[in-house]
């Protein structure tokens, strides 16, 4: 995609969800929207990872909840103020990636897959454990929504704006990278790890850049999560989460940069659908039940159909 | 107690659990040298075997017959597993086929769910008596059971794999698949044999230590992921090295549990699968921990 075109299409993005913003009154739909927005910001981090540097993370819900309670504890415990507290957990997203992925980008396909489930895993039981700092299994409570000077973050419909713009912005940013001279390497790298190195790119550098860079983005989206709840516990971080991402990422397309959100869209809207549907087909009580075994079962089936993901999907198309 | 009774006291209730994670560790070792698949849903197999076993034997089945039946049905469904998800995209990108495990566990998880419930079964003992006492340990006798079974399936499974032609046959599809194929082996055919046996294997696994930990819909995640550790630890392609593995992860869990918290107990897999990353890629490992790819 040309520069001017994605702009251009950055631009129309911001006006629809502007406008949806102003026009939709249901919070079930705006709190659907919002999530669309926060996971597709931390698939986008994660398809860099996958898509562009060719590896896999299992942990990244590890740097959700590194941003998510960062930002939190800053504003709830320590008083300090929301944008700074903001910045803070972006930079320890990207600080804590850079220090894992330091030893870890060593090491290759599934060792580096390994790696960060543990990372992943291990961040979820301090997040319990660390009761004095993290409010353990109940949760940190009272983290006040983001504002500018009066201008209080505190409705879902401008939260949607928050939520979107700052999608929007990290997207294109990314896409200016991927276009760019490391965008072209990361293409190479993503090609043929050996080629990439006998070519000159400093390979582990460049990894440990992107999965900074995915740190930070995922850091993010927790953090704008936290100010939006205004109330955080460790159960949402676990393993599942990091699956989850990783679905949302291969669902999308690695290869492209909508593709992580093009998969968060499908899967936030995939579980509210079964969610709503179901009830309908049967009158009983384990419609909620019911639920996960449709989730696993149509992720299944899109899989062994689409090997090659929504972005795939459309690519051939066109 | 004094310490060193303490001492025995972990080292025998972590060599119980690592009895169980060392057969679900197999499960992987099998289905990866065979397939070069990790397969995610193996520790729904040992929650299926769990949940089956309690519920045939509160039908009235005899134990006996219960644990051969459970076994058998999730062996089954291992097979179907193989045939109705894996084998149609067994030429897709790994990632891709680690995903469709994901869905499948996801799916059984949420059918266990649909059938059992979320509350917790307990399942009588094998045998009925009070503890054992061994050089100061204490050992409830289900124990003994686990450690025992978990003999015989190893025993069973180095016959199996040294001793008959399937099982020649199944090694060899692990050591290099395309000689395999040229050699007359039908590789499909052993694809179909490696899920069933991961599947039986989970089963045993879910049977045994139902009389010690509750079954539970959501027992599977963490099950799975321990043997996936233990697998790891013995290099992923190496039977004994899982089974090694095992025992080596439950005992340091055990230990760490005892001694340091027993909050962080199931951290511990985890530092040591990050600690096995970095010890490798230093080079300090004298065996290699299989990528995907390599024959």
């Amino acid at each position: 995609m040309t520069p001017g075109r994605r702009w251009a299409l950055l631009a129309a993005a911001a006006v629809l969800i502007g406008a949806a913003g102003g026009m939709v009154r249901s919070t079930y739909v705006l709190g659907m929207l919002i999530f669309i927005a926060l996971n597709g910001m931390a698939a986008l981090g994660l398809s860099l990872v996958m898509g562009f540097a060719g590896q896999v993370s299992l942990g990244q819900a590890a740097f959700y909840a590194i941003g998510a309670y960062v930002s939190g504890v800053l504003t709830a415990s320590y008083g300090w103020n929301g944008w700074l507290s903001v910045a803070a957990a972006v930079l320890a997203g990207a600080v804590s990636a850079f220090l894992v992925g330091l030893p870890v980008f060593r090491l290759s396909g599934l060792l580096l897959a390994m790696a960060t489930l543990g990372f992943g895993i291990i961040v979820y039981y301090v997040l319990v454990n660390w009761s004095a700092v993290t409010g353990g299994p109940s949760g940190l409570t009272g983290i006040p929504p983001l504002a500018v000077g009066g201008f209080r973050f505190d409705t879902d419909a401008r939260m949607l704006w928050l939520a979107w713009g700052c999608l929007l912005a990290v997207l294109g940013l990314a896409g200016n990278v991927v276009d760019s001279r490391i965008g072209r390497a990361l293409r190479a790298l993503h090609g043929s790890p050996a080629a990439a190195e006998a070519a000159g790119i400093a390979t582990t550098k460049l990894k440990l850049g992107v999965f900074a860079v995915a740190g930070a983005t995922t850091a993010l989206a927790g953090a704008l999560y936290a100010h939006y709840l205004t109330f955080i516990n460790p159960s949402p971080f676990g393993f599942a989460f990091s699956v989850e991402l990783v679905v949302m990422v291969v669902l999308g397309g690695t290869a492209s940069l909508w593709g992580g959100v093009l998969g968060a869209a499908v899967v936030v809207l995939l579980a509210e659908g079964i969610r709503s549907l179901l009830p309908l087909l049967s009158a009983s009580h384990a419609a909620a039940e019911y639920e996960i075994v449709v989730f696993g079962l149509v992720l299944m089936t899109f899989m062994i159909l689409l090997p090659g993901g929504l972005a795939g999907l459309a690519r051939r198309a066109a | 107690m004094t310490a060193a009774d303490q001492l025995a006291q972990y080292l025998a209730s972590g060599l119980v659990v690592g009895g169980v994670y060392a057969l679900i560790g197999l499960g992987f070792v099998i289905v990866y040298s065979v397939t070069r698949v990790i397969n995610f849903a193996q520790g729904e197999f040992v929650m299926l075997g769990a949940l089956l076993m309690v519920t045939f034997e509160s039908r009235g089945l005899g134990a006996w017959a219960a644990f051969a039946l459970t076994i058998a049905c999730v062996a089954a469904l291992g097979a179907l597993l193989e045939r109705a998800a894996v084998h149609p995209i067994a030429n897709a990108p790994g990632l891709t086929i680690l995903i469709v495990t994901i869905g499948a566990s996801i799916a059984l998880r949420g059918g266990a769910l649909v059938v059992w419930g979320t509350d917790p079964f307990a399942l009588p003992a094998f045998s009925a008596g009070p503890p054992l006492h061994f050089l100061g340990a204490t050992i409830v006798r289900q124990g003994i059971w686990v450690l025992g079974v978990a003999a015989a399936v190893f025993a069973g499974l180095w016959f199996f794999f040294t001793r008959t032609y399937p099982g020649t046959a199944v090694r060899g599809c692990a050591i290099n698949a395309r000689a395999a194929r040229l050699m007359g082996i039908p590789v499909e055919r052993m694809w179909l044999l490696a899920f069933a046996l991961s599947g039986a294997l989970g089963a045993v696994a879910g049977a045994v230590i139902a009389p010690i930990t509750y079954a539970t819909y959501d027992m599977g995640l963490m099950l799975g992921l321990k043997g996936f550790v233990a697998a790891v630890l013995g290099g992923l392609v190496s039977p004994p090295g899982a089974i090694a593995g095992g025992f080596l992860l439950g005992v340091l869990e055990s230990l760490s549990a005892g001694f340091l918290s027993s909050g962080y107990k199931d951290a511990v897999a985890f530092v040591v699968l990050i600690v096995i990353g970095l010890v490798q890629a230093a080079g300090w490992l004298p065996w290699r921990v299989a990528e995907e790819g390599e024959t």
